[in-house]
């Protein structure tokens, strides 16, 4: 592994968390994106031998195929989740119009019951588990 | 023989391209997806008995030499899990053509669970730690369409955490794949026990740790459980009972291979402890629920924590019994939730606050929740009792008081939270009655529905009541797995 591509990977990685730690999913679908590069960049480097071709029996140096295969793999993969994710915060802004992802349940009601202390249990349950379907 | 390995994976997927040409059709999707699903099932009922009697099947795909061929392996433990996840994919398909929700009655409903059959399939039988996370990845995606189908606001919310989580634990996955494909040069199960044990301790530790981790977000293990109780409630039942009887287990799959095969002398305290951890939160959870699905869906968790501790505690006899804990775990999971979904379908909801007086409105219905319940909770005479039985022993066996301790103890935690289900729906007075739904009514009105779960929770009891020859069997695979030199041996020429 050259410095050039340790570097590349971890500003990638870095990146790619600080983007992922937000509330907005588009941000968060970047910043998996970055971090999904960056993981293939460090597939790449396992095969040894930076700048030659993978192909066997030329002169010289030939670096394994096998991780570049790999690559391509995780790369298609990685595209079909990247496209579901961005549906999803489509869906998530046609239906209340942001894409920031909310509390889960138990969480609003801790948060209800430790806002207004007197309230009973019952109004705090009365949050809906599913939404109206639109 | 070997020839029908690759046809788990391959009769599904052709059959969701088959359901999205007849996309226009749902009784054409629905005569297709039950079709595949019956031959999936077919062929590893073919393949346990195949490998039983004759050892471990490889199929070599594209026939390349075993050492840098993709193989597919099944042996008894791989094989058991599949023909048992297989059948509980193809009980759950029938169960959900009868509740005919709006879910089932969306055009992507068929295609995207027959991929999840071979998602699930593959992932079993993939001998390339690569190809496992291809199918772990086939599978997930199926699973993310399927919680999401109605795109309602509380699905995309539970959608959210679980998707985006569970892209992150597959990066783990093949940050650990990369490496270890780095240290070694290769990704072959077979090859790699012989080339990691060439590593220095502290390498083969970290490589251990990512794929832990990795396998442990899908297996819902402490601390890397939080995503599950809130996104599989958020599913329609028939799904979120296949979440909850086969996901998180494939998860559990691959950490009893990876750690039994990849790396077999690790010091196993860390793991131990956390399968502690895991079973008292997630009973802990599950008590402070007051919506069935919830409920059902912190015991994954704690449940989980019983497999972890028979892979932990290591060993023949506490590995087999970890099989067999999965075995009896599988049906009783997923008809619990089945009757959860029957109990929602009758009174639209699934809050016990709304819910009541269901065992005087339906008896049978209250004996189909009361046996899965039990034996979750571990009583006798029922399959729990018998595989709970099995774990705690090793842990007398091996000294491990605490970890005992704490199972017995979630035992009877389980049993209340339970009893907190049973009070809540069942006990007490009918809220509402509607004409016509006297006893037994409510099975009545869900034939196909009320079939399945009877058929599954009858597993459950033909589970207990085979439990002598199923639990030699599970020690047969028990000593496939535990063996270090068999895989191998069995793959390699």
């Amino acid at each position: 592994m050259s410095w050039e591509q340790a570097l590349l990977i971890g500003v990638l990685a870095g990146t790619g968390t600080y983007l992922v730690m937000h509330r907005t999913l588009t941000r968060i679908i970047l910043g998996l994106g970055l971090l999904g590069n960056a993981i293939n960049l460090l597939i790449l480097t396992s095969g040894d031998g930076p700048g030659v071709a993978p192909i066997i029996g030329q002169d010289g140096d030939f670096t394994d195929p096998v991780p570049q295969a790999l690559v391509l793999t995780a790369i298609v993969i990685g595209f079909g989740v990247t496209s579901f994710l961005l549906a999803m915060a489509y869906r998530a802004w046609t239906i209340d119009g942001t894409d920031e992802v909310e509390d889960d349940i138990a969480d609003r009601r801790i948060a209800e019951s430790e806002a207004s202390p007197q309230s009973d249990r019952s109004e705090a349950d009365a949050i809906p588990d599913r939404g109206d379907p639109s | 023989m070997s020839a029908l390995l690759p046809l788990t994976i391959v009769v599904p997927l052709f059959g969701a391209a088959l359901s999205l040409l007849a996309i226009n059709s749902r009784t054409l999707q629905r005569s297709i997806s039950v079709v595949c699903a019956a031959v999936t099932t077919a062929i590893s009922v073919a393949i346990l008995i195949g490998v039983d009697r004759n050892g471990t099947e490889v199929a070599a795909i594209g026939d390349w030499p075993a050492e840098i061929a993709v193989n597919l392996v099944a042996d008894r433990f791989a094989a058991l899990m599949l023909t048992i996840s297989s059948t509980m994919l193809l009980a759950v398909l029938l169960y959900a053509l009868g509740q005919a929700t709006d879910d089932e009655r969306s055009r992507w409903y068929h295609p995207a669970y027959l991929v999840l059959i071979a998602g699930v399939s593959g992932a079993f039988l993939a001998g390339d730690l690569f190809n496992l996370f291809v199918w772990f990845e086939v599978l997930l995606i199926a699973s993310y369409v399927l919680l999401t189908l109605e795109g309602n606001d509380g699905q995309i919310r539970a959608g959210t955490t679980y998707v985006v989580l569970n892209v992150i634990e597959s990066f783990v996955l093949v940050t650990g794949v990369a490496l270890i494909f780095a240290a070694t040069g290769t990704l072959n199960m077979a090859v790699l026990p012989e080339r990691l044990a060439e590593l220095p301790d502290g390498i083969r530790l970290g490589l251990n740790l990512l794929l832990l981790i990795a396998f442990g977000l899908k297996a819902a293990v402490f601390p890397l459980f939080s995503w599950l109780p809130d996104s599989y409630p958020a599913a329609p039942s028939p799904v979120s009972a296949v979440f909850a009887g086969l996901l998180t287990k494939v998860g559990v799959y691959a950490i009893i291979r990876t750690q039994t095969l990849l790396f077999p002398d690790t010091n196993r305290e860390l793991l131990l402890v956390i399968a502690g951890l895991t079973m008292v939160i997630g009973v802990l959870g599950a008590i402070a629920q007051s919506d069935m699905k919830r409920i059902l869906s912190f015991h994954i968790i704690s449940q989980i924590g019983y497999m972890i501790m028979g892979v932990a505690l290591g060993g023949v006899a506490a590995i087999s019994a970890t099989i067999f804990y999965m075995l009896h775990h599988i049906p009783v999971k997923t008809s619990l939730f089945l009757v959860e979904g029957i109990i929602e379908r009758e009174t639209g909801s699934s809050t016990l606050e709304r819910v009541s007086g269901l065992a005087r409105r339906s008896g049978p219905l209250a004996v189909l929740f009361l046996i899965p319940a039990f034996s979750l909770a571990g009583l006798p005479p029922f399959s729990g009792f018998l595989g709970k039985t099995a774990v705690v022993t090793e842990g007398l066996d091996q000294r491990s008081w605490w970890i005992v301790a704490a199972a017995i103890v979630v035992s009877l935690l389980t049993l209340v939270s339970m009893l907190k289900i049973w009070s809540g729906a069942f006990w007490g007075a009918p809220e509402t009655a509607p004409a016509g739904s006297d006893h037994g009514g409510i099975l009545r009105n869900h034939p196909l529905m009320a079939t399945v779960t009877t058929a599954v929770v009858t597993a459950t009891l033909l589970i207990a009541v085979f439990a002598g020859p199923l639990y030699r069997f599970c020690e047969r695979a028990a000593i496939d797995v535990t063996d270090a030199a068999s895989y191998p041996s069995a793959v390699l020429p």
